[in-house]
């Protein structure tokens, strides 16, 4: 018996195993909301803007590891998503995308909200396309779900017209589909893996790079257990931080611009670097003639294209973290690598990662105070100093997990990404740390936290600026703070340069606001104030709560690297 | 930097060619030419691409072609042996009768096709290899004072056992 379009549509979520769509309404999808309207099965949830949306999908899925499934309407619901699918993109996020389209006979006319989201969403997209004939729905779906979770995940765009939505067709739900330009890597070279673990084996200085990768594919155990037993220390990206846990002794630290020392000068002074899931974006390679000059590279990754790229590697192997370490942990042997490890351990000696203490509150005391009291938690950070400091202060192990937007950089990321992992994984707690500018981007989604009933705990940073481009403008361009000071009013000299007693207020009140949305606020000011504050947020599970660190305005990252200089020549103070 | 051909073997759906162009330009890929057409299967497109890059490029390109979910198969055919054509009109404008005769003479010499024909205008119909249907535009701007040229890009097929590109 045929059914229509938007009956086969929750069937097919429904088979899938969804249990929660993000969706905003609009005309164009007024159809399926309505179908879902008649089901339990799944959750709909309703966010403030259609960008936030696409994080709290993506939250969901970085935290469970499922697919996030968003559901919007044609033209403006759909250029909403633009930057969430880029963000997912970057990160290789799973996510599937169902816009809504003006009917087929109208695409073309300049209808009502129609846009050509398909031709838009192509190049930030692992797949999209517009569904053309009611009988290619259910297979259209299928493929959606299949290719954004298998190989390197991705999201994926299926936009379909209302008319497709509501006409009669075939009620089968496929339960595979073959894709004849779709052969995701499963096996491994092995050849070429066994030449990638010699080069390991008869180093004298090897270092591990770990990736996001690891982390995707969820290989830390097999990682683990190859650095146990080889003795090889190990530095991470951004997005492979927790790759193992933060504590192991053989964890040396995140690599690239604001990197810990020791693991920016192992990288440079290693003989073999042996690197797994990490497309050597340019925050972690810096000078590309300069980075790891000493060493031999070996690159695994299961994207063919991201091998060879931007580093000429000496051994190149496309595939899977975890099908590689399964391999690699058939053969592993114990090196002596004790007095490599010695000479890291003395670099960091030389420059531990460490911030002020005679300053008032700063960031590392946050970070102390957040390791120490949560047990099973996901992490999420926004974008800009506050990620960074997340990324170097915090620890990270089994039960805690870090979820940021590494590759895009997507400020206004973090609270809806919290909001997600939240929905998607309500037995942890969820501990958003974001800044005054980040917050700010997303901070409707106050509202879709306080319906949902989710008590995430946000930890805003509150420096009055936006940070990350001030510490630029501070070292780079003369103190001249053009554009990143949120207390700027009209009124203010034009050449400022930076806080003084004649300052204008700040605004919002975030305290005040987080109330006005119906959950808590707490201001944080002094250091012995903290622990209070983590633990009343903690007692808190209706809503969620905002505490907000006032921290000083010059507080930077470091150490640094300029973009583009070798990352051996770190800015220290 | 030299030219490179690829023949790429893509689903053959809207959009397609869009997302494959889109790659060149996105990524900043100088693409040379690209045409496209369907194959004896009429659910598979068969593109001819020609692009000017250095090594690690082109072996980026390939990549990045062979990762979208709409392409079927890459061929490299930059050093295999074959069939390489491109269509090309010319017209040739504003002529004397003399000119007309010189027209013909080097249609003779480059064994092509005239055409058609006017008062004061031919038009050339060939059918050669790109090399040679630049020599055939050169030679041609220099002699006549207005030509107009259309060309179709190459395409290319594997040899059997001859090849000419």
């Amino acid at each position: 018996m045929d059914i229509t379009g938007r009956k086969l549509f929750v069937k097919a979520l429904q088979e899938e195993g969804v249990d929660t769509v993000f969706a905003y309404p609009g005309g164009n999808v007024t159809d399926i909301l309505d179908e879902l309207y008649k089901q339990d099965v799944i959750d709909v949830v309703l966010p403030r803007h259609e960008q936030g949306l696409v994080h709290e999908a993506e939250g969901y899925a970085r935290a469970t590891g499922r697919v996030g499934v968003c559901l919007v309407t044609s033209g403006p619901g759909a250029t909403n998503t633009l930057t969430g699918l880029a963000d997912a993109h970057y990160d290789s996020i799973p996510l599937v995308c169902f816009t809504g389209q003006v009917p087929l006979s109208l695409i073309g006319n300049d209808a009502f909200q129609e846009v050509d989201i398909v031709g838009m969403a192509r190049g930030i997209t692992k797949y999209s396309v517009t569904v053309r004939k009611r009988e290619d729905l259910g297979r259209i779906i299928k493929m959606a779900f299949h290719i954004a979770a298998t190989g390197k995940p991705g999201p994926v765009l299926i936009d379909i017209p209302k008319d497709i939505q509501t006409a009669a067709g075939p009620s089968e739900y496929p339960s595979s589909v073959q894709i004849r330009g779709y052969r995701p890597n499963e096996g491994v070279h092995v050849g070429q893996l066994k030449k990638a673990y010699k080069l390991l084996r008869a180093a004298k200085r090897p270092l591990i790079l770990a990736g996001g990768g690891i982390n995707i594919a969820g290989a830390n155990d097999k990682l683990l257990a190859f650095v146990e037993k080889t003795q090889v220390p190990l530095v991470t990206t951004i997005m492979g931080k927790g790759a193992i846990p933060t504590g192991h002794p053989l964890y040396v630290g995140n690599s690239g611009m604001h990197g810990r020392y020791a693991a920016n000068i192992a990288v440079s002074r290693c003989d073999v670097l042996f690197s797994i899931g990490t497309r050597f974006n340019d925050r972690i390679t810096g000078d590309l003639n300069e980075f790891a000059p000493k060493a031999k590279i070996v690159h695994i990754d299961v994207d063919t294209a991201s091998i060879s790229r931007n580093v000429v590697v000496d051994v190149p192997v496309v595939a899977d973290a975890n099908v590689a370490l399964e391999k690699l942990l058939e053969w592993a042997e114990t090196k002596d690598t004790e007095a490599w490890q010695t000479q890291i351990a003395e670099w960091n000696k030389e420059n531990p990662l460490e911030m002020r203490r005679d300053h008032g509150m700063t960031p590392q005391m946050v970070f102390e105070h957040v390791n120490r009291t949560f047990g099973n938690a996901v992490y999420v950070t926004d974008v800009g100093q506050h990620q960074m400091w997340a990324a170097q202060y915090l620890e990270l192990d089994d039960w805690h997990r870090l979820v940021t937007s590494g590759g895009l950089g997507t400020m206004g990321f973090g609270f809806p990404a919290a909001i997600g992992a939240a929905i998607g994984s309500p037995e942890k707690a969820v501990v958003c740390f974001t800044g005054d500018g980040g917050f700010q981007m997303n901070i409707q989604e106050m509202a879709t936290a306080v319906t949902q009933e989710v008590p995430v705990i946000v930890c805003l940073f509150n420096n009055q600026y936006l940070g990350m481009v001030r510490q630029m403008q501070q070292f780079f361009y003369g103190k001249r703070y053009e554009a990143t000071c949120l207390r700027r009013r009209k009124g203010c000299p034009a050449n400022c340069k930076g806080p003084n007693p004649s300052c204008p207020p700040y605004t919002p009140d975030f305290v005040a606001l987080a109330e006005s949305y119906g959950a808590h606020g707490i201001r944080v000011e002094r250091e012995d104030e903290i622990q209070a504050a983590l633990d009343a947020a903690r007692g808190f599970s209706d809503a969620p709560t905002v505490i907000e660190f006032v921290i000083a305005s010059d507080e930077n990252v470091l150490p640094m690297v300029k973009g583009g200089n070798p990352m051996s020549e770190m800015i220290l103070k | 930097m030299k030219n490179r051909w690829i023949a790429l073997y893509v689903e053959n759906q809207v959009g397609v060619l869009a997302k494959v162009s889109g790659l060149f330009s996105g990524k900043s890929y100088n693409l040379q030419s690209l045409t496209v057409g369907t194959t004896e299967d009429e659910t598979v497109s068969r593109m001819t691409i020609c692009v000017t890059s250095d090594d690690i490029t082109f072996e980026q390109i390939k990549k990045q072609l062979n990762r979208m979910v709409e392409v079927i198969k890459v061929i490299d055919l930059t050093d295999v042996p074959l069939h390489m054509k491109e269509i090309l009109f010319a017209k040739v404008l504003n002529i004397s009768a003399e000119e007309k005769q010189e027209v013909f003479r080097i249609a003779q010499v480059f064994q092509v096709e005239v055409t058609d024909i006017g008062n004061d205008s031919a038009l050339l119909e060939c059918m050669l290899t790109e090399r040679r249907n630049n020599e055939l535009i050169a030679l041609l701007r220099k002699k006549f004072r207005r030509i107009e040229v259309v060309r179709g890009g190459a395409v290319a097929i594997e040899s059997i056992s001859t090849s000419c590109r």
